[in-house]
Protein backbone atom coordinates (compact mmCIF):
# COMPACT_ATOMS: atom_id res chain seq x y z
CA UNK A 1 0.00 0.00 0.00
CA UNK A 2 2.99 2.27 1.17
CA UNK A 3 4.52 1.43 -2.14
CA UNK A 4 1.64 2.79 -4.29
CA UNK A 5 1.09 5.62 -2.58
CA UNK A 6 4.19 7.13 -2.05
CA UNK A 7 5.23 6.19 -6.02
CA UNK A 8 1.66 8.13 -6.82
CA UNK A 9 2.91 10.72 -4.62
CA UNK A 10 5.82 11.48 -6.84
CA UNK A 11 4.32 10.70 -9.69
CA UNK A 12 1.33 13.39 -9.62
CA UNK A 13 3.80 15.73 -8.56
CA UNK A 14 5.98 15.21 -11.70
CA UNK A 15 2.52 15.78 -13.83
CA UNK A 16 1.27 18.43 -11.85
CA UNK A 17 4.31 20.60 -11.88
CA UNK A 18 4.44 20.15 -15.47
CA UNK A 19 0.93 21.44 -16.07
CA UNK A 20 1.79 24.03 -13.67
CA UNK A 21 4.99 24.91 -15.06
CA UNK A 22 6.91 24.63 -11.43
CA UNK A 23 9.41 21.83 -12.21
CA UNK A 24 12.14 24.41 -10.95
CA UNK A 25 10.53 24.06 -7.94
CA UNK A 26 9.79 20.24 -7.95
CA UNK A 27 13.98 19.66 -8.06
CA UNK A 28 13.94 21.97 -5.35
CA UNK A 29 11.82 20.10 -3.26
CA UNK A 30 13.30 16.81 -4.03
CA UNK A 31 16.41 17.75 -2.85
CA UNK A 32 14.70 19.91 0.43
CA UNK A 33 12.61 16.95 1.31
CA UNK A 34 15.22 14.70 2.33
CA UNK A 35 17.18 17.26 3.77
CA UNK A 36 14.17 18.06 6.15
CA UNK A 37 13.81 14.63 6.94
CA UNK A 38 17.25 14.16 8.45
CA UNK A 39 16.92 17.52 10.39
CA UNK A 40 13.54 16.18 11.97
CA UNK A 41 15.20 13.48 12.65
CA UNK A 42 18.16 15.17 14.47
CA UNK A 43 15.99 17.35 16.17
CA UNK A 44 13.38 14.33 17.48
CA UNK A 45 16.68 12.46 18.08
CA UNK A 46 16.96 14.01 21.60
CA UNK A 47 13.36 13.90 22.52
CA UNK A 48 13.35 10.31 21.46
CA UNK A 49 16.21 9.95 23.60
CA UNK A 50 14.33 11.69 26.77
CA UNK A 51 11.00 9.25 26.44
CA UNK A 52 12.73 6.03 26.28
CA UNK A 53 15.00 7.36 29.14
CA UNK A 54 12.16 8.37 30.64
CA UNK A 55 10.58 5.26 29.93
CA UNK A 56 13.40 2.89 30.98
CA UNK A 57 12.78 4.50 34.68
CA UNK A 58 9.21 4.21 34.47
CA UNK A 59 9.99 0.39 33.44
CA UNK A 60 12.03 0.14 36.53
CA UNK A 61 9.86 1.66 38.97
CA UNK A 62 6.80 -0.40 38.15
CA UNK A 63 5.13 2.80 36.93
CA UNK A 64 4.42 1.34 33.77
CA UNK A 65 3.01 -1.95 35.06
CA UNK A 66 0.55 0.52 37.02
CA UNK A 67 -0.46 2.29 34.27
CA UNK A 68 -1.03 -1.04 32.28
CA UNK A 69 -3.12 -2.34 34.87
CA UNK A 70 -5.29 0.72 34.97
CA UNK A 71 -4.75 0.73 31.36
CA UNK A 72 -5.73 -3.31 31.18
CA UNK A 73 -9.80 -3.17 30.13
CA UNK A 74 -8.95 -1.15 26.96
CA UNK A 75 -5.49 -2.34 25.67
CA UNK A 76 -6.91 -5.61 26.23
CA UNK A 77 -9.06 -5.70 23.55
CA UNK A 78 -7.08 -3.63 21.16
CA UNK A 79 -4.10 -6.35 21.37
CA UNK A 80 -6.01 -9.71 21.23
CA UNK A 81 -3.48 -12.58 21.80
CA UNK A 82 -0.85 -10.46 24.04
CA UNK A 83 0.38 -11.78 27.05
CA UNK A 84 -1.59 -8.60 29.62
CA UNK A 85 1.12 -7.07 31.64
CA UNK A 86 3.85 -7.69 28.94
CA UNK A 87 6.41 -5.32 27.70
CA UNK A 88 4.74 -5.14 24.66
CA UNK A 89 0.93 -4.41 26.76
CA UNK A 90 3.05 -2.23 28.85
CA UNK A 91 4.44 0.21 26.41
CA UNK A 92 1.31 0.55 24.68
CA UNK A 93 -0.65 1.47 27.93
CA UNK A 94 2.10 4.49 28.50
CA UNK A 95 1.90 5.38 24.37
CA UNK A 96 -2.00 5.63 25.04
CA UNK A 97 -1.80 7.74 27.92
CA UNK A 98 0.63 10.04 26.39
CA UNK A 99 -1.64 10.41 23.40
CA UNK A 100 -4.35 11.17 26.20
CA UNK A 101 -2.36 13.41 27.61
CA UNK A 102 -1.55 15.26 24.34
CA UNK A 103 2.08 14.82 24.88
CA UNK A 104 3.34 13.94 21.50
CA UNK A 105 6.75 14.24 21.88
CA UNK A 106 6.57 11.16 24.14
CA UNK A 107 3.91 9.29 22.51
CA UNK A 108 5.90 8.94 19.20
CA UNK A 109 8.62 7.30 20.58
CA UNK A 110 6.75 5.14 23.26
CA UNK A 111 5.18 4.11 20.39
CA UNK A 112 7.81 2.82 18.46
CA UNK A 113 9.06 1.08 21.87
CA UNK A 114 5.52 -0.55 21.58
CA UNK A 115 5.94 -1.82 18.26
CA UNK A 116 9.17 -3.02 18.68
CA UNK A 117 8.39 -5.12 21.96
CA UNK A 118 5.09 -5.94 19.68
CA UNK A 119 7.43 -7.22 17.05
CA UNK A 120 9.56 -9.29 19.86
CA UNK A 121 6.33 -11.21 21.18
CA UNK A 122 4.78 -12.25 18.08
CA UNK A 123 8.04 -12.33 16.11
CA UNK A 124 6.73 -10.05 13.16
CA UNK A 125 9.65 -10.24 9.88
CA UNK A 126 7.26 -9.13 6.85
CA UNK A 127 3.43 -8.99 7.47
CA UNK A 128 2.24 -7.12 10.97
CA UNK A 129 -0.43 -8.89 13.37
CA UNK A 130 -3.86 -7.50 13.89
CA UNK A 131 -2.72 -5.88 17.37
CA UNK A 132 -0.17 -3.87 15.29
CA UNK A 133 -2.37 -3.01 12.71
CA UNK A 134 -5.10 -1.78 15.36
CA UNK A 135 -2.28 -0.25 17.68
CA UNK A 136 -0.74 2.01 14.15
CA UNK A 137 -4.11 3.00 13.49
CA UNK A 138 -5.22 4.36 16.67
CA UNK A 139 -1.96 6.02 16.52
CA UNK A 140 -3.35 8.00 13.54
CA UNK A 141 -6.30 8.87 15.02
CA UNK A 142 -6.51 11.81 17.55
CA UNK A 143 -7.31 10.77 21.64
CA UNK A 144 -6.03 13.69 22.56
CA UNK A 145 -8.03 15.59 25.94
CA UNK A 146 -7.79 18.39 25.80
CA UNK A 147 -6.95 20.31 22.28
CA UNK A 148 -4.22 22.40 23.59
CA UNK A 149 -1.79 23.03 20.70
CA UNK A 150 -5.15 23.92 18.51
CA UNK A 151 -6.60 26.26 21.18
CA UNK A 152 -3.10 27.48 21.75
CA UNK A 153 -3.03 28.67 17.78
CA UNK A 154 -6.63 29.80 18.17
CA UNK A 155 -5.78 32.15 20.80
CA UNK A 156 -2.30 33.80 19.00
CA UNK A 157 -4.93 34.67 15.80
CA UNK A 158 -7.21 36.54 18.19
CA UNK A 159 -9.82 34.23 19.13
CA UNK A 160 -11.96 35.39 22.04
CA UNK A 161 -12.90 31.34 23.64
CA UNK A 162 -9.72 29.12 22.29
CA UNK A 163 -10.66 26.22 24.06
CA UNK A 164 -14.41 26.65 22.84
CA UNK A 165 -13.92 23.54 20.29
CA UNK A 166 -13.14 21.23 22.74
CA UNK A 167 -16.49 19.81 22.78
CA UNK A 168 -16.71 19.47 19.02
CA UNK A 169 -13.22 17.85 18.57
CA UNK A 170 -14.34 15.26 21.31
CA UNK A 171 -17.28 14.32 19.36
CA UNK A 172 -15.31 14.70 16.23
CA UNK A 173 -12.72 12.41 17.35
CA UNK A 174 -14.36 9.56 19.19
CA UNK A 175 -16.82 9.38 15.70
CA UNK A 176 -13.21 9.73 13.56
CA UNK A 177 -11.76 6.75 15.98
CA UNK A 178 -14.64 4.28 15.90
CA UNK A 179 -14.64 4.60 11.87
CA UNK A 180 -11.14 4.00 11.73
CA UNK A 181 -10.86 0.88 14.15
CA UNK A 182 -14.28 -0.22 13.14
CA UNK A 183 -12.91 -0.56 9.47
CA UNK A 184 -9.86 -2.41 10.98
CA UNK A 185 -11.72 -4.71 12.38
CA UNK A 186 -13.80 -5.33 9.53
CA UNK A 187 -10.72 -6.15 7.14
CA UNK A 188 -9.40 -8.50 9.16
CA UNK A 189 -11.53 -10.87 8.18
CA UNK A 190 -11.64 -9.71 4.44
CA UNK A 191 -8.44 -8.59 3.75
CA UNK A 192 -7.26 -10.85 0.51
CA UNK A 193 -4.06 -9.07 -1.05
CA UNK A 194 -0.64 -8.06 0.96
CA UNK B 1 -7.24 26.84 31.22
CA UNK B 2 -4.95 28.46 28.61
CA UNK B 3 -2.02 27.34 30.95
CA UNK B 4 -2.82 24.08 31.59
CA UNK B 5 -0.66 22.64 28.39
CA UNK B 6 2.60 24.45 29.84
CA UNK B 7 1.87 22.15 32.96
CA UNK B 8 1.53 18.53 31.50
CA UNK B 9 4.85 18.07 30.17
CA UNK B 10 6.87 19.03 33.20
CA UNK B 11 4.35 17.00 35.69
CA UNK B 12 4.75 13.79 33.84
CA UNK B 13 8.47 14.05 33.48
CA UNK B 14 8.33 14.74 37.58
CA UNK B 15 5.43 12.52 38.29
CA UNK B 16 8.11 9.23 36.59
CA UNK B 17 10.93 10.70 38.64
CA UNK B 18 9.75 10.71 41.39
CA UNK B 19 8.13 7.76 41.24
CA UNK B 20 11.54 6.45 40.38
CA UNK B 21 12.76 7.70 43.35
CA UNK B 22 10.96 6.61 45.69
CA UNK B 23 11.05 2.77 44.55
CA UNK B 24 14.63 3.43 44.92
CA UNK B 25 15.49 3.32 41.19
CA UNK B 26 18.88 4.65 39.96
CA UNK B 27 17.32 7.46 38.25
CA UNK B 28 20.21 8.78 36.08
CA UNK B 29 21.81 4.99 35.06
CA UNK B 30 19.00 3.71 34.02
CA UNK B 31 18.09 7.26 32.14
CA UNK B 32 20.80 6.33 29.88
CA UNK B 33 20.39 3.26 29.10
CA UNK B 34 17.47 3.59 28.30
CA UNK B 35 18.15 6.87 26.31
CA UNK B 36 20.76 4.37 24.28
CA UNK B 37 17.91 2.50 22.89
CA UNK B 38 16.57 5.82 21.09
CA UNK B 39 19.16 6.63 19.34
CA UNK B 40 18.66 3.55 17.40
CA UNK B 41 14.97 4.04 17.04
CA UNK B 42 15.69 7.86 15.86
CA UNK B 43 17.99 6.04 12.97
CA UNK B 44 15.30 2.94 12.16
CA UNK B 45 12.88 5.46 11.20
CA UNK B 46 15.30 7.84 9.35
CA UNK B 47 14.59 6.31 5.80
CA UNK B 48 11.00 5.94 5.84
CA UNK B 49 10.91 9.96 7.49
CA UNK B 50 13.40 10.68 4.40
CA UNK B 51 10.94 9.44 1.59
CA UNK B 52 7.85 10.41 3.11
CA UNK B 53 9.02 13.91 3.49
CA UNK B 54 10.40 13.89 0.25
CA UNK B 55 7.30 12.92 -1.51
CA UNK B 56 5.03 15.83 0.79
CA UNK B 57 7.57 18.62 -0.44
CA UNK B 58 7.45 17.61 -3.83
CA UNK B 59 3.49 17.23 -3.88
CA UNK B 60 3.07 21.48 -2.02
CA UNK B 61 5.39 22.91 -4.44
CA UNK B 62 4.01 21.15 -7.69
CA UNK B 63 1.43 22.85 -6.79
CA UNK B 64 -0.75 19.24 -7.30
CA UNK B 65 -2.55 20.21 -3.97
CA UNK B 66 -3.97 23.43 -5.26
CA UNK B 67 -4.82 21.61 -8.19
CA UNK B 68 -6.67 18.73 -6.61
CA UNK B 69 -8.52 21.45 -4.05
CA UNK B 70 -9.88 23.29 -7.10
CA UNK B 71 -11.13 20.14 -8.59
CA UNK B 72 -12.84 19.28 -5.24
CA UNK B 73 -14.26 22.70 -4.82
CA UNK B 74 -17.86 22.48 -6.55
CA UNK B 75 -18.40 19.29 -4.63
CA UNK B 76 -17.62 20.84 -1.44
CA UNK B 77 -19.54 23.91 -1.96
CA UNK B 78 -22.63 21.28 -2.50
CA UNK B 79 -21.80 19.50 0.72
CA UNK B 80 -21.44 22.57 2.74
CA UNK B 81 -17.87 21.97 3.60
CA UNK B 82 -15.99 25.09 3.74
CA UNK B 83 -13.91 25.48 0.42
CA UNK B 84 -10.88 27.16 2.70
CA UNK B 85 -10.47 24.28 4.70
CA UNK B 86 -10.41 21.60 1.54
CA UNK B 87 -6.41 22.16 1.24
CA UNK B 88 -6.07 21.41 4.85
CA UNK B 89 -8.51 18.80 4.93
CA UNK B 90 -6.07 17.62 1.87
CA UNK B 91 -2.58 17.75 3.85
CA UNK B 92 -3.12 16.64 7.18
CA UNK B 93 -2.60 13.39 6.52
CA UNK B 94 0.48 13.47 5.09
CA UNK B 95 2.22 16.88 7.22
CA UNK B 96 1.72 17.89 10.68
CA UNK B 97 3.62 20.86 10.59
CA UNK B 98 2.83 21.08 7.14
CA UNK B 99 -0.86 21.67 8.06
CA UNK B 100 0.03 23.86 11.17
CA UNK B 101 1.32 26.33 8.83
CA UNK B 102 -1.52 26.07 6.49
CA UNK B 103 -3.88 26.41 9.14
CA UNK B 104 -2.15 29.34 10.62
CA UNK B 105 -1.42 31.28 7.04
CA UNK B 106 -5.65 30.81 7.01
CA UNK B 107 -6.43 32.40 10.41
CA UNK B 108 -4.65 35.21 9.02
CA UNK B 109 -7.65 35.77 7.09
CA UNK B 110 -10.16 34.27 8.15
CA UNK B 111 -11.29 34.69 12.25
CA UNK B 112 -11.14 31.04 14.55
CA UNK B 113 -14.22 32.17 15.94
CA UNK B 114 -15.92 32.15 12.58
CA UNK B 115 -17.58 29.44 11.28
CA UNK B 116 -14.94 28.11 9.09
CA UNK B 117 -12.03 29.45 11.48
CA UNK B 118 -13.89 26.49 13.84
CA UNK B 119 -14.36 24.06 11.11
CA UNK B 120 -10.64 24.29 10.69
CA UNK B 121 -9.84 24.43 13.95
CA UNK B 122 -11.87 21.06 14.98
CA UNK B 123 -10.40 19.21 11.97
CA UNK B 124 -7.10 20.42 12.81
CA UNK B 125 -7.57 19.73 16.26
CA UNK B 126 -9.25 16.25 15.84
CA UNK B 127 -6.63 14.33 13.45
CA UNK B 128 -3.14 13.07 13.66
CA UNK B 129 -1.07 12.79 10.69
CA UNK B 130 -1.75 9.55 9.25
CA UNK B 131 0.70 8.40 7.10
CA UNK B 132 3.56 9.60 9.49
CA UNK B 133 2.37 7.11 12.02
CA UNK B 134 1.91 4.52 9.38
CA UNK B 135 5.77 4.79 7.70
CA UNK B 136 7.28 5.45 11.31
CA UNK B 137 5.12 2.80 13.47
CA UNK B 138 5.81 0.09 10.89
CA UNK B 139 9.51 1.74 9.81
CA UNK B 140 10.20 0.98 12.86
CA UNK B 141 10.11 -2.66 12.75
CA UNK B 142 10.45 -3.07 9.16
CA UNK B 143 7.65 -4.89 8.48
CA UNK B 144 6.92 -4.21 4.45
CA UNK B 145 3.12 -4.93 4.02
CA UNK B 146 0.87 -2.38 6.08
CA UNK B 147 -2.26 -4.69 4.90
CA UNK B 148 -5.20 -2.68 5.65
CA UNK B 149 -3.79 -0.18 8.21
CA UNK B 150 -3.65 2.97 5.48
CA UNK B 151 -7.75 2.23 4.11
CA UNK B 152 -8.48 1.68 7.38
CA UNK B 153 -6.81 4.94 8.92
CA UNK B 154 -7.78 7.03 5.97
CA UNK B 155 -11.67 6.01 7.36
CA UNK B 156 -11.01 7.94 9.96
CA UNK B 157 -9.45 11.05 8.15
CA UNK B 158 -12.32 11.25 6.20
CA UNK B 159 -14.99 10.65 9.12
CA UNK B 160 -12.98 13.58 10.83
CA UNK B 161 -13.43 15.95 8.03
CA UNK B 162 -16.92 15.33 7.57
CA UNK B 163 -18.14 14.94 11.11
CA UNK B 164 -15.67 18.52 11.91
CA UNK B 165 -18.52 20.44 9.84
CA UNK B 166 -21.56 18.44 11.08
CA UNK B 167 -20.12 19.01 14.69
CA UNK B 168 -19.73 22.41 14.63
CA UNK B 169 -23.29 22.86 13.03
CA UNK B 170 -24.34 20.97 15.84
CA UNK B 171 -22.63 22.24 18.93
CA UNK B 172 -22.48 26.16 17.26
CA UNK B 173 -25.46 26.54 15.61
CA UNK B 174 -23.31 28.55 13.02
Amino acid sequence: MLNKIWGGMILISFLAAMVTGRMAELSQAVMEGSGRAVTLTISMAGMMCTWTGLLKIAEKGGLTSLIAKWMAPVVGLLLPGYQKGGEAFRAVSMNITANLLGIGNAATPLGIAAMKAMAQEHGAKVLPDRGMIRFVVLNTASIQLIPTYTAALRLQYGSAAPFSITPAVWVVSIAALIAALGMSRLLESRWRHG
Amino acid sequence: MDKLGEWVLPVAVVGILLFGMLRRVPVFDTFLQGAKEGLSSSVSILPALIGLMMGVTMLGASGALDMLSAFLRPAAQWLGFPVEAIPLALLRPFSGSGSTALAASLFTSISPDSFEGKVISVLLGSSETTFYAVAVYFGAIGVKKTKWAVPAALTGDFVTTAASVAAVLLLFGS
